[in-house]
């Protein structure tokens, strides 16, 4: 038994191309009519990814043909996007898509989650025999191995996650902080939709515009706060986003320090997201106040990315380890558990049940 | 050892391995004091080398009280560090002399001397837990971010966490204080000064963050230098009952 991955990704295609492959509802079924004894469909918005196992050799364009979304599609150029890896090949490029290596943001873990949901999908199916569950299973195991013995995913990446994470390391749980949007730019809305999503229960927009900062209120779930309140809030809040299109700056150590003698022991965390700022610099250097520029805070998330590229060797090794380990395995043969078709769903006891 | 590694290699995973070293650690550090009182027939604080490793023993204790409470990640790594420290000086320093004569026993002396050591071993995790937020603290001010931060807890935890084992150490360092007033015998006059100095000195870092006088980094910075003070003052003391045994 041959085990094969054919696909394309965002390595070797644009989004267009990956949409006329998209497959449709039972292409695994297809596909084993094709002559694959066991097909599983991997599709994210990266990736369209066959991994299959089968006696003869099945050719790319057969499984091209398979993944089409229509079948008025024809094939032409775009059989040159569609890569192929065989057996030790397959096992090491499912090893490193599941771990993040193969992502276009690398070490993120979003991957993981959409491979185990294609293998439950092909398990319910019965399209995942013995072989793919190995595969599978082994690929789980490696992604965890790979993020728990490297670096691999620390850090945040983008500029609303590293804000998110400081947040987290000033305030622990965010589930107390209130936070106050002050200007409606796209970028700290979103800042604002990131910290939402990590419990932040009481935001409050102010802008200019009290239309602006109504209908932004709206759309996060906040309040709106009259543009000359907001100086007053600021003793009462814990986080500030700033995004005004003021030329001078609105917040300087002097007007702050009056702010923060009714708060000393607790901190305040600027994100000055403003071109040109909207905070003083010198505000750093007060006592309890961490402020962050747009440019620090996209150097934080270039550092992470640097950070995780660092890791790929250490998370190649552990991959080129279980390769070896799964290639001696699966020469001997699918185990007795296996052929039984005693599959256990994804889960962190079933990886070791049916490990080899 | 792998705590100093893993470290190094920025791929540290605190947890149970921490708790469990420790724990082991106390286990030794508590029969060896309990052999040690056994064959003098009282509490083991008679020359400087048990008040060392009895100072170990509580620094240990209040770790397993006070970490999983408060789940602050990393202390254990920091705390290990000075237990070694702590230990490794009592056993290399010639330092366990035994006493000429034989010492009788004194209930409200080793209540006392005992007390104080375990509210030492309080200050000693705040100054533990005041190095960590000083620590994290500069990475966020400077935004120069290592692979610590990631691991270290967040500055609201680690303050609270501080006030918690301030207000436990003051609790009982003012009871072993005022325990020592009922030892029955004279004590210099210096080492009275310098105790009571000490109290003062947290007494007036509490009042300054009940009051919230003081910023959480002055806290901090403060806890340290408290117990530096403290330290030096039980090295006074048990230096100079060594040097003039009653």
């Amino acid at each position: 038994m041959n085990l094969f991955c054919v696909g394309l990704s965002h390595h070797t295609s644009n989004v267009e191309t990956r949409e006329r492959f998209t497959g449709q509802a039972g292409t695994d079924c297809v596909l084993r009519r094709a002559g694959c004894g066991e097909a599983l469909l991997l599709t994210t918005c990266n990736r369209v990814e066959v991994y299959a196992a089968a006696e003869a050799c099945v050719p790319t364009e057969e499984i091209a043909r398979c993944l089409r979304r229509s079948i008025d599609n024809e094939l032409g150029d775009d059989m040159s996007a569609f890569y192929r890896h065989e057996n030790a090949g397959c096992v090491q490029h499912l090893f490193r898509v599941v771990s993040g290596l193969d992502s276009m943001v690398v070490g993120e873990t979003e991957i993981l989650g959409q491979a185990k949901k294609a293998y439950e999908l092909a398990r319910e199916s019965g399209a995942a025999g013995p072989y793919l569950h190995r595969l599978f299973q082994r690929a789980f195991r490696v992604a965890k191995q790979v993020r728990t013995h490297t670096e691999i995913t620390r850090g945040a990446v983008s500029v609303g996650s590293v804000a998110v994470d400081l947040a987290e390391k000033i305030f622990g749980d965010l589930t107390n902080c209130k936070v106050l949007l002050l200007g409606a730019g796209e970028t700290s809305e979103r800042t604002a939709r990131a910290l939402i999503s990590r419990g932040v229960p009481d935001l409050r927009v102010s802008n200019r515009s009290g239309e602006r900062a109504q209908n932004l209120a709206r759309l996060v779930a906040g309040r709106a706060v009259r543009f000359e309140e907001w100086p007053e809030q600021c003793r009462e809040i814990d986080i500030l986003i700033t995004s005004t299109s003021s030329e001078i700056p609105l917040l300087t150590p002097e007007n702050l320090m009056p702010m923060l003698r009714d708060r000393v022991d607790r901190p305040l965390f600027i994100i000055d997201i403003a071109v040109p700022r909207d905070v003083d610099a010198n505000v750093n250097a007060l006592d309890g106040v961490y402020l962050y520029d747009i440019d620090s805070l996209q150097l934080i998330a270039e550092q992470s990315l640097a950070l995780r590229r660092q890791q790929i060797a250490a998370a190649e090794a552990i991959i080129a380890l279980h390769v070896d380990e799964f290639d001696r395995s699966i020469s001997r043969g699918p185990n007795q558990q296996s052929l039984m078709g005693n599959h256990p769903p994804v889960g962190e006891g079933s990886l070791r049940a049916s490990e080899l | 050892m792998r705590t100093s590694v893993s470290l190094r290699s920025k791929n540290f995973h605190a947890g149970w391995f921490n708790f469990l070293v420790i724990g082991l650690g106390f286990i030794f550090q508590t029969a060896f004091l309990s052999i040690r009182g056994h064959s003098l027939g009282r509490c083991p604080l008679t020359n400087l080398f048990e008040v060392f490793i009895f100072l170990a023993w509580s620094v240990a204790l209040i770790y397993m009280l006070v970490g999983p409470a408060y789940r602050l990640s990393l202390m254990g790594a920091f705390t290990a560090p000075l237990v070694v420290l702590l230990q490794g000086f009592a056993l290399l320093m010639p330092i366990d002399k035994p006493h000429s004569g034989k010492m009788s026993a004194n209930p409200w002396l080793e209540f006392h001397a005992s007390i104080s050591l375990i509210a030492y071993g309080a200050f000693a995790l705040a100054c533990i837990a005041g190095v960590m937020y000083l620590v994290q603290e500069h990475q966020l001010k400077t935004h120069e971010l290592h692979s610590i931060f990631y691991h270290l807890p967040p500055l609201t935890d680690l303050f609270a966490a501080i006030t918690k084992l301030l207000w436990l150490g003051f609790a009982l360092y003012t009871l072993g204080l005022v325990s020592g007033f009922f030892v029955g015998q004279p004590l210099p006059w210096t080492q009275v000064i310098c105790a009571i100095g000490v109290w003062v000195l947290y007494a007036a870092i509490l009042q300054g963050r009940h009051l919230r006088r003081l910023a959480p980094k002055r806290v901090a910075a403060l806890c340290i230098i408290g117990f530096s003070a403290a330290l030096t003052l039980l090295w006074g003391i048990t230096f100079t009952a060594q040097m003039n045994p009653p």
